[in-house]
């Protein structure tokens, strides 16, 4: 599992590649929350992650959680449909912006924190 | 430092010994079960006479163990035996019980130490986490506890606590609502497909929807191949309850991913922001271990004399006619039914349970029926349940009938099978109903004298029997597809086939049937007491005479989408009448109804009518009724007038209408031989002294103050 960051403007993008399962997840886990305050808005590149559990789904939860605690925003990328399915049934989906390229999550991102987006759950399903 | 931190140094988040590799320490005995805590799981077990419990540690999906942890004596408190574990990766294990005990020659205990059993506690069960995926017969655990954080952001949902008087339940089935393609949706045949209907629902203008079982059941359990088509035939309704604290898995699209508890819990908060209240089907009469035949899944292995009724020969009794009798009244088991329910009260913010066969609740430990039976008690008073809607089906397969005496403590309702019968035989033409069906539109005031019409849920259909539109189809039960040779299912179903057994080209027939299965809804709709639909009785659903479909996952029980378009018409008929009903506070009072006037209307609150009016017909030959309902009950204070005449001869009669009152004026709200409107759009009458009833039809009619 690896993990690049870089910085579009003032939004982070973080791309995660690899096998993200039970393994992995507590590493990414601790690493995202160590850059996570870093940023007030940042981007969640899924689009390399090969394989994906149920502890990955937790964590995306937990990444969530911790970015609403803190008032920051965060947008998921390259979610695949299966994915986008399970996060949707369990209405996790809701809470964050889902857009379909890095440059739609910073795009909206960038939106939402101008303040374009009054709601505070609008999602643009991928 | 962090608050996390301080937490993770309580002194006693370190293990104090050590057994097979792991860290572990004397547990709680409190709560039951799996429970994580600081560092490591707690596990609480108990048994009355067990003399060794080991807890089962297995990686996820593996068919053997990684270890097992025998738990020291010294651990033992009372006959709970509790040890915390330290350092297990609580996402990767299922868990599981090894016990040991005597087995003495009476079968009262039926230790078993070759089986590892479940435990009857676990919020998330895997082993079925697929629906339909046959099972690897060689797996020895079966369903397989696992550990969850019950962390769902329920985003200040409540439970509703809808009064009683607005409820408006739909039964319905979890899998079977939205399994069939044309149900057209994202997951078919779960939690998640369900939430894509609930527009659906809010359209229908039910209130309510109550849930045949979603606590964790094993779908094969007693499958069978059916001999004619070679199909297996699995255990589709979920009578037959493994885990009563966990989701059924295989309802959720999530259940790969033991996500089906956050799936669940996203229904929940779906319905309750869509005004739908959710009322669980609960199934605490007997469990999915069967007789002494049957399989040792977890309470058999654990205490069997506890958990189960026995015979003085250790065989079990069989009151719910599926093998065994869960020992409710026992102090221990009455403790877990209320954790239970306080679990799914509190956790997936559920608003009430209807209790399967629940007079088998009121047995005592040898089937005697109780005059105060502990759990009933119990879970009346008990301050979670306190705002949550109890619901007795007030019978078993024992003989025992309490409807209407169901010990219920001001709490209870009660499925009223009275209600059911009165009606059928009402619509079908016979003789000598009409007092009686007087008493069931008032909310039946002989079974609920001291408790009201709340306790009364009135319906004519439920999940067991037929549809409505089979009640009106067939004259006998066509149980073929089940493989019992048409033994199984109930004999006495008071249908009528409206002249040909089973579908027909006969336009006539057919007009009938679909009158027919009007006159009920308007009559439920109308009458005092909670009305409960069953799920596509409102676009006409047939399960070609099949009145026992516990076992048919296809077509035959799955609610066909296409027919809400082919029956459009009945479709808004009964969203027209279920407005009808949210409109007119007369019909939903929750009082019985006497002939005198409280609201001083100049009319009694009911009263009864006939082809005339104030002279209504109990005559055994007669078959129209009329009833008028008036009160004070409209939020202003103005006058609620609702005038309901039903008619189950085969002819038309011309009826003369009461006067409501001066300068008012009866309109026509429904009337099965044409349709319905919607509450707000009724007409006045052409007639504004009488109007003609058709052959067996019902008409409502509501009165307003002329204008201009």
């Amino acid at each position: 599992m690896k993990i690049v960051k870089r910085q579009v403007g003032d939004v982070g993008v973080i791309s995660l590649s690899g096998a993200l399962d039970s393994d992995s997840a507590p590493e990414i886990q601790y690493r995202l929350s160590q850059l996570q305050p870093e940023y007030e808005c940042l981007v969640i590149d899924f689009a390399k992650v090969t394989c994906v559990s149920s502890a990955s789904l937790r964590m995306l939860v937990l990444i969530y959680r911790q970015a609403r605690a803190a008032g920051h925003t965060v947008a998921v990328v390259g979610l695949t449909p299966e994915v986008s399915n399970v996060l949707d049934a369990t209405g996790f989906l809701d809470f964050f912006i889902v857009a379909e390229t890095v440059n739609d999550g910073v795009a909206m991102v960038r939106q939402r924190i101008e303040g374009r987006l009054a709601d505070d759950h609008v999602v643009a399903s991928a | 430092m962090t608050m996390s931190s301080r937490v993770r140094d309580r002194i006693d988040s370190f293990p104090t010994h050590q057994i097979e590799g792991y860290g572990v320490r004397a547990g709680r005995v409190a709560p039951m079960g799996a429970t994580l805590v600081p560092n490591g799981v707690n596990f609480a077990v108990f048994s009355s006479s067990a003399t060794a419990v080991s807890v089962v540690l297995y990686e996820i999906g593996e068919t053997e163990p990684f270890v097992e942890l025998l738990i020291p004596e010294d651990f033992r408190i009372g006959r709970v035996w509790a040890m915390t574990v330290f350092g297990l990766n609580y996402e990767q294990i299922e868990y599981g019980f090894r016990v040991d005990g005597p087995n003495d020659d009476r079968h009262r205990d039926r230790f078993d130490r070759t089986v590892v059993l479940s435990d009857p506690y676990a919020k998330v069960l895997a082993g079925r986490e697929t629906w339909g995926q046959t099972p690897d017969p060689h797996r020895g655990y079966q369903h397989r506890a696992r550990l969850t954080f019950d962390d769902f952001d329920w985003e200040g949902d409540r439970p509703l606590r809808l009064p009683a008087d607005e409820l408006v339940v739909y039964e319905t089935h979890v899998r079977g609502f939205t399994r069939h393609p044309s149900a057209g949706v994202r997951n078919p045949g779960t939690y998640a497909g369900l939430i894509e209907k609930i527009p659906y629902l809010r359209k229908l203008g039910v209130t309510c929807v109550e849930l045949l079982p979603i606590f964790e059941f094993d779908e094969f359990g007693n499958s069978r191949i059916d001999e004619v088509t070679g199909d297996r035939l699995l255990n589709y309704w979920g009578y037959n309850t493994v885990g009563f604290f966990a989701p059924k898995a295989g309802y959720a699209a999530t259940g790969r991913f033991g996500m089906q508890g956050d799936e669940f819990k996203h229904l929940v908060r779906s319905l309750h922001s869509a005004g739908i209240e959710v009322l669980l089907d609960v199934v605490f009469n007997h469990t999915a271990e069967g007789n002494e035949l049957g399989p040792t899944i977890s309470f058999r292995g654990l205490d069997n004399s506890t958990y189960y009724m026995l015979t003085p020969e250790g065989y079990y009794y069989n009151f719910s006619g599926t093998g065994n009798t869960v020992n409710s009244n026992h102090p221990v088991v009455r403790d877990f039914v209320v954790s239970c329910l306080r679990y799914w009260a509190s956790e997936y913010h559920i608003d009430g349970f209807r209790f399967d066969l629940a007079a088998i609740m009121d047995r005592d430990e040898h089937g005697v029926p109780l005059d105060n039976p502990p759990l009933i008690q119990a879970l009346s008073s008990d301050p979670v349940l306190r705002d949550c809607k109890l619901v007795a089906e007030a019978w078993d397969a024992g003989g025992l009938y309490e409807v209407g005496s169901f010990p219920n403590y001001h709490r209870w309702a009660e499925w009223n099978g009275r209600y059911r019968d009165t009606l059928r035989r009402f619509l079908k033409g016979d003789d000598a109903v009409l007092g009686d069906l007087a008493t069931r539109l008032s909310g039946s005031p002989d079974l609920y004298w001291s408790r009201g019409a709340s306790a009364s849920v009135n319906f004519l259909t439920c999940h067991d029997g037929f549809t409505l539109m089979d009640l009106f189809s067939y004259d006998d039960k066509h149980n073929e597809a089940n493989g019992e040779h048409d033994n199984d299912g109930a004999n006495d179903n008071n249908s009528w086939n409206c002249g040909v057994e089973g579908a027909t080209d006969d336009p006539e027939i057919n007009a009938l049937r679909l009158r027919q299965v009007k006159n009920a809804v308007l009559l439920l709709l109308t009458s005092r007491g909670i009305p409960m639909l069953l799920s596509g009785d409102e676009v006409g659903r047939t399960q070609h005479g099949n009145n026992n479909v516990y076992c048919q996952d296809n077509e035959l029980a799955w609610f066909d989408w296409s027919l809400t378009e082919t029956n459009a018409d009945l479709l808004e008929f009964v969203s027209n009448v279920i407005s009808l009903r949210a409109e007119h506070p007369v019909l939903r009072a929750l009082n019985h109804p006497n002939g005198i006037d409280p609201s001083d209307c100049g009319h009694p609150e009911v009263s009864w009518h006939g082809v005339r009016p104030w002279e209504p017909d109990w005559s055994p030959g007669s078959r129209l009724l009329g009833v008028m309902w008036c009160g004070h009950h409209l939020p202003d204070g103005a006058p609620d007038y609702v005038y309901v005449v039903a008619n189950a001869h085969w002819e038309a009669h011309d009826v003369i209408l009461p006067v409501p009152d001066d300068g008012w004026v009866w309109c026509l709200a429904a009337d099965t031989s044409g349709g319905a409107v919607p509450a707000g759009d009724e007409g006045p009458l052409t007639d504004p002294f009488g109007y003609t009833v058709g052959p067996r039809s019902v008409v409502a009619l509501v009165a307003r103050p002329v204008t201009g």
